[in-house]
């Protein structure tokens, strides 16, 4: 799997993002600068990682959504190639169009970092084979905007499409207001676009990759697409 | 691009002659100086350095240099006792930040710095600036920023300001280091009135480098060119050092101005520039524009290296038109520094920091004169001897009265006024012993991922890039013992943070100190920090843990009312395997509760007598320091050799809060026995020190090797259950304890301050 992360100023989990890669897949991502007006080529999965690009002044994303290297984003994304946007990712992919919706701050208008609980909603698109539909995965949030919004209508579609693919849980995979601590509109943490090639989320699966950092629960999501590439050769 | 400016003549005499004086610039009157924080011998002595009247710009440079926060004019001579010196220390105190090595080829980078006064006066931008001011002071050393811990005092929750300065500090250390991209791991949140008037707020930064490739402050070389790196220069901040200096009246509203306002995002993109420029060779020094600004940067790195500098106003990027030389010298706009170029490396680093879409204008040079040199518009506007204003600024031995001693409190005299049970439900939901969840929450704590133990446990551990090898962090401080005996409060400020790290399983390696007092012209005041600095020194040489760095922050004080002394120490220790490291948390039901060291049942300022009797009395626990290293070090050999499943440090609240917080962090249970001979409140509640509990599955062979280390043990009891189950006392649900512990701060926080 050739992946290719991309690097805008004052993104911040490059790192975490390309070592999660390095680990899973076993190859070194290429970091592609913001200025840039291609991709490697051959990348077989665009991630934009979170942070916060252009220091989030503006509208998270807005700036970096109109960077040069979104447009070979956009083309990448229309020919069909994997776009995986997390947390500040999430916020652009939004921006730039490529999800509907949009991130508001949070509902308590607080800054949150801890471990959330995930329900897998599906397991049949290539970012979430490697896990089984309904399972629970906990994994870290780290944001000050991750409470979407979107209207009745787009919200409908997402669920009659069955594109709600992360959803905030209790321990047991039950959906309650307690343990959806943004206030996200359906407790929805990530989508995937109608084709089902992009998907934005905002908890941090790259930040629970190893043993030494509490929980090996995001490991999924990555060995999930290095297998789907494999099979796709 | 870099027009040389005609170097100063050799000596200051003729330079004298053509020192030019705008005509719009104020005259140099007694009242001037007094706004300038001079006083009138500082003056004079000025007047006698420099053979004439200072120019405006010239009084400005003097007030920010000489100012007890650059200068360090009324510590110095203290300081200077304190152990700096280990073979693991690569660079002790001086510099940007104190440097050791963990071996591997990698240092460890680190220091502590206070933005009190600002903090207070506007605390979001207060509390993003301190840590913006930390994180470059490490990052100018070549490190890369790995984690920040920061250790916060506040007043009374009931005093109208408190729930304000505590949301705006702790959403501004948030803001700041979330954007920037460091996880915030540790730290202490306290509450007292006596930080009514004057919240601290100390943020300490930890960072990694190559260990022979450290960057350092002195300039060398002649006619090397100064570069001026990072955002423009406004008209915020001016007078920041200066307003620090001094203590708080009723106006302390109306020195807003003085707060500079922090841009994480450009200080992301000035670590990444900063370090690729390095990583280039382009780098001879560089010093980073904290306090004020361009003047402390400049004359540091011709001060160290023995050199003069000459700089170009004309030259400085800044944010708007119609700056005088005054305001550019003394603004304290964030995200800046300064470095003198191998000049061979100009075009590429120019490049890199355009790339990086960030300043990058050559403003100056280094010459053989010593002297101080400002041009701005064609005119000379100050200068000045630089070994003067820099090294060699004034230092004073202030009188000092030392702390009266304080009775020591029998236990048995103290008449418990509620039982063991309920004073531990009082205590564990009280401001200084609840959960700080609601704090470290918004912080960034797990980015980097390299976060073995996030916040809430003894000491954070993270590990060094892929490990195994881990760092162990932890600030620690009791300032109502330093108030009552300042030399036991240092010791114990010390002890303590040794501890922590040795309960997680770390080697304790060094320390930096921030040393937080009141005005240092009373002498009372000044006792407390000559005393706290002695413990500081005592415990740091018994427990082989120097000082590489610190920051002194004086004259926290308002209308006449100081803080509590609160010499905040940041402990950095090593461990060789991170996965042995060693949590709070009880593992399993059914193993044996033990307790580490020696309990006299101490209640003399402990927060029992404080928060259930309402006394702040008596002497503190006295700090035996051969038995904290013999304990300490039992301790992580128990650790290495896999012969207990948990450790924790018994601190505030003493035995039980200890207990409790095992259980709350595990959810497990365990039934207690109390050993006769001390009062039980006492035995639960009493704050001695060099203490651990600890938990093992087989006792026996724990205690056969305290015996034989001479390491006092007892057995208290088991794991096990869901309630925490005291000799003689109600059983006490552990959830119910977390509800209590974890509650209280959330609760604060979402009452309106009315």
């Amino acid at each position: 799997m050739k992946s290719a992360v991309l690097v805008f100023p004052g993104i911040n989990r490059e790192r975490d993002m390309a070592r999660a890669l390095r680990l899973i897949s076993g190859r070194e991502p290429a970091m592609v600068w913001h200025a840039d007006r291609d991709l490697p080529p051959g990348t077989d999965l665009v991630v934009i990682p979170g942070g916060f690009s252009y220091g989030d002044y503006l509208r998270c994303g807005a700036i970096a959504a109109r960077a040069p290297i979104m447009e070979a984003v956009r083309v990448f994304a229309a020919r069909g190639g994997l776009v995986l946007a997390v947390c500040n990712g999430f916020q652009i992919v939004c921006e730039a169009g490529l999800l509907p919706g949009v991130l508001m701050r949070n509902a308590q208008l607080r800054f949150i970092c801890r471990d959330v609980f995930l329900r897998v909603e599906r397991s049949d698109i290539p970012f979430t084979r490697g896990y089984n539909a309904g399972q629970v995965i906990r994994v870290p949030v780290a944001h000050g905007e991750g409470n979407y919004i979107a209207d009745g209508e787009t919200i409908a579609r997402l669920e009659g499409e069955g594109r709600v693919v992360f959803r905030y849980s209790s321990p047991d995979g039950m959906v309650d207001p307690n343990w959806n601590h943004n206030g996200a509109m359906n407790a929805i943490a990530g989508i995937i676009n109608e084709r089902g090639n992009v998907l934005g989320l905002m908890p941090h699966p790259e930040n629970h990759v190893e043993a030494s950092m509490g929980r090996t629960d995001g490991r999924g999501l990555f060995a999930g697409l290095v297998d789907h590439f494999k099979l796709a050769a | 691009m870099w027009e040389r400016v005609a170097s100063s003549p050799a000596g200051g005499e003729e330079a004298n002659r053509t020192l030019h004086v705008r005509s719009n610039e104020p005259a140099i009157t007694p009242e001037l100086i007094t706004q300038h924080g001079l006083k009138p011998d500082e003056y004079a002595r000025i007047e006698k350095l420099i053979g004439r009247t200072p120019s405006f710009t010239e009084l400005g440079i003097f007030s920010a240099m000489w100012n007890e926060h650059c200068s360090y004019k009324s510590s110095k001579i203290h300081l200077r006792t304190l152990p700096t010196t280990a073979p693991w220390v690569i660079q002790g105190p001086g510099e940007n930040a104190g440097v050791i090595d963990i071996g591997g080829g990698l240092a460890v980078v680190f220091k502590m710095e206070s933005h009190n006064h600002p903090s207070y006066i506007e605390p979001y931008q207060g509390a993003t600036t301190g840590v913006g001011g930390i994180l470059r002071d490490v990052f100018t050393m070549g490190a890369r920023p790995i984690a920040c811990l920061n250790a916060l005092s506040f007043g009374d929750p009931k005093h109208p300001k408190t729930r304000h300065l505590v949301s705006g500090v702790v959403a501004g250390i948030g803001g700041y280091g979330n954007s920037f991209g460091v996880p915030t791991v540790g730290g202490e949140v306290r509450f007292h009135r006596r930080y009514d008037g004057n919240c601290l707020v100390n943020a300490m930064a930890v960072g990694i480098a190559e260990a022979d490739k450290i960057f350092y402050s002195a300039a060398s070389g002649i006619g090397m060119p100064i570069v001026y790196l990072g955002s423009k220069t406004g008209r915020d901040g001016i007078h920041g050092a200066t307003m620090a200096s001094a203590e708080f009246s009723a106006d302390a509203e109306e020195k807003r101005p003085t707060v500079q306002v922090g841009d994480p995002f450009s200080e992301k993109l000035l670590l990444e520039a900063c370090l690729e420029i390095m990583a280039k060779g382009c780098v001879i020094a560089i010093q980073d524009m904290g306090a004020a600004g361009l003047t402390c940067s400049a004359v540091e790195m011709g001060a160290k290296g023995d050199l003069g500098v000459t700089l170009d106003l004309d030259k400085v990027p800044c944010r708007e038109t119609g700056m005088s030389a005054y305001e550019m010298m003394l603004s304290e706009s964030q995200e800046r520094m300064l470095m003198v170029l191998k000049p061979e490396k100009e075009k590429e680093a120019a490049a890199i920091f355009r790339k990086w879409g960030l300043d990058f204008a050559v403003v100056g040079e280094t010459t053989p004169t010593k002297r101080f040199l400002v041009r701005h518009g064609g005119a000379i506007m100050a200068d000045l001897p630089i070994k003067e204003l820099g090294d060699e600024a004034p230092v004073y031995d202030r009188p000092f009265a030392e702390t009266a001693r304080l009775s020591v409190i029998d236990a048995a005299s103290v008449e418990p006024p509620i039982g063991i049970a309920d004073a531990l439900e009082k205590l564990i939901g009280s401001p200084d012993l609840c959960s700080k969840r609601w704090v470290f929450e918004q912080y960034d704590h797990v980015i980097l991922g390299n976060t073995v133990q996030r916040p809430g446990g003894d000491a954070a551990v993270m590990r060094v890039n892929e490990g195994p090898k881990a760092l162990a962090l932890t600030s620690d401080v009791t300032p109502r013992y330093c108030e009552a005996d300042p030399f036991e409060g240092g010791k114990q400020a010390v002890a303590e943070a040794w501890r922590n790290l040795s309960a997680v399983g770390a080697r304790p390696l060094a320390l930096t100190d921030n040393l937080n007092f009141g005005n240092p012209e009373r002498p009372e005041i000044m006792g407390q920090l000559v005393g706290c600095i002695r413990g500081i020194g005592e415990a740091s040489r018994a427990l082989d843990f120097p000082i590489v760095s610190g920051n002194v922050s004086l004259y926290n004080e308002t209308n006449g009312q100081a803080i509590l002394p609160t010499p905040t120490i940041g402990g950095v220790g090593i461990l060789d395997d991170f996965t042995r490291s060693m949590t709070v948390a009880f593992k399993a039901e059914g193993e044996s509760v033990l307790l580490i060291g020696e309990t006299q049942g101490w209640l003399g300022q402990s927060v029992y007598l404080r928060d259930i009797c309402g006394r702040e009395e008596g002497a503190p626990p006295p700090v035996d320091l051969a038995a904290e290293r013999r304990h300490g070090e039992f301790v992580r050999a128990l650790i290495r050799d896999g012969m207990v499943t948990a450790v924790h440090d018994l601190s505030d609240g003493g035995l039980v809060v200890a207990l409790a917080e095992m259980a709350m962090a595990s959810r497990i249970g365990a039934v207690l026995e109390a050993p006769r001979g001390v009062p039980a409140h006492a035995f639960w509640f009493g704050e001695d020190q060099a203490r651990y509990v600890v938990t093992a599955k087989d006792a026996e062979a724990v205690a056969q090797r305290a015996t034989a280390a001479a390491v006092p043990l007892i057995r208290l009891g088991a794991t096990g259950g869901r309630v925490l189950a005291i000799a003689e006392e109600r059983p006490l649900p552990v959830g119910d304890l977390l509800s209590r512990f974890e509650d209280w701060l959330p609760a604060y926080m979402a009452a309106s301050s009315a």
